[in-house]
């Protein structure tokens, strides 16, 4: 599926997500990483649950709130039958607790503090992830 | 109360910017990674805009005290790589590469009522918990002698 090359928005909504990082830090002292944020709200016991509820509920809200407000939700495309999302989730779950974050935690707040587990995190899940959409696409041939 | 409030704010923040930049859009993620096929460039200037922006405002925000709402900021302080680190990011590489959701970019898509986020949103949650329960067991099980 092609899909077009939107530089504005990108660079707006990369904007947006660093505007955040740094509003959270600013004001929680924490980390923008929805990994940390999501296994925090979750896990029995662990504290300060609430503002990470919070953050959850706003981040969902929001795209919710664009469809109001433009009349259309934003564009979102998935043809893959439900086994390859239910594989796919297990292994980000699997991949995000042992690693330690994901593309927010590591790979915007941590390379933006020069973290060198941050760096490596992000090298490695961009290669093995561009690796697998190589495979999938170009050598089994599934579009 | 005042951190929940402001944590809700910068979730808003977040949800918009996973929403206009198109990291939220499965399809889109999938292109990217595309080089040799239907490459979409898109994601390479969300992720440097993302980057400069937290950036400048880490260096200007880190050099105070304290965070508004807390006695001190929350920063990892490891800085070595172990297998862990690289095991699970390179899992997490292959998973996302499979489906183009990334957690970060899955979540505020519930917001949309779009089932395959929530399949994924759903999966990820369960192996999240599960692999904290493994981990934790593993770490309260006693040493296993040494058997060569």
């Amino acid at each position: 599926m092609i899909t077009e090359f939107t530089p504005i928005p990108a660079i707006l909504g990369g904007a947006l997500i660093g505007a955040s990082a740094v509003a959270l830090m600013a004001f929680n002292g924490r980390i923008a990483g929805l990994t940390g944020i999501l296994s925090g709200a979750m896990l029995p016991g662990a504290g300060g649950r609430g503002w990470r509820l919070a953050f959850l509920a706003g981040a969902i809200l929001a795209p919710a709130l664009m469809w109001l407000a433009l009349g259309a939700p934003v564009p979102f495309a998935s043809d893959l039958p439900a086994w390859a999302v239910i594989l796919s989730g297990l292994l980000v779950g699997v991949g995000v607790t042992y690693g330690g974050g994901c593309t927010s935690g590591h790979g915007v707040c941590g390379i933006a503090r020069l973290s060198p587990r941050s760096i490596a995190a992000t090298v490695v899940f961009m290669a093995f992830s561009g690796a697998t959409v190589f495979v999938v696409r170009h050598v089994l041939g599934v579009a | 109360m005042r951190a929940v409030i402001s944590a809700g704010l910068a979730g808003l923040v977040f949800g918009a910017g996973i929403a206009i930049s198109g990291m939220g859009n499965p399809a889109k993620v999938l292109n990217f990674f595309d080089v040799f096929g239907t490459w979409d460039p898109s994601l390479l200037l969300v992720m440097a805009s993302a980057l400069t922006v937290t950036m400048i405002g880490y260096r200007l925000v880190l050099r105070r005290p304290a965070p508004r709402f807390d006695s001190g900021f929350h920063l990892p302080t490891r800085r070595d790589l172990d297998p862990a680190l690289i095991g699970g990011s390179a899992l997490f590489g292959i998973g996302w590469g499979i489906a183009g959701f990334c957690p970060g970019g899955a979540i505020p898509m519930l917001g949309l009522g779009e089932p395959a986020a929530l399949l994924f949103v759903l999966a990820m949650a369960t192996a999240m918990l599960v692999t904290h329960q493994l981990r934790n067991a593993a770490r309260r099980a006693p040493p296993q002698p040494q058997t060569n």
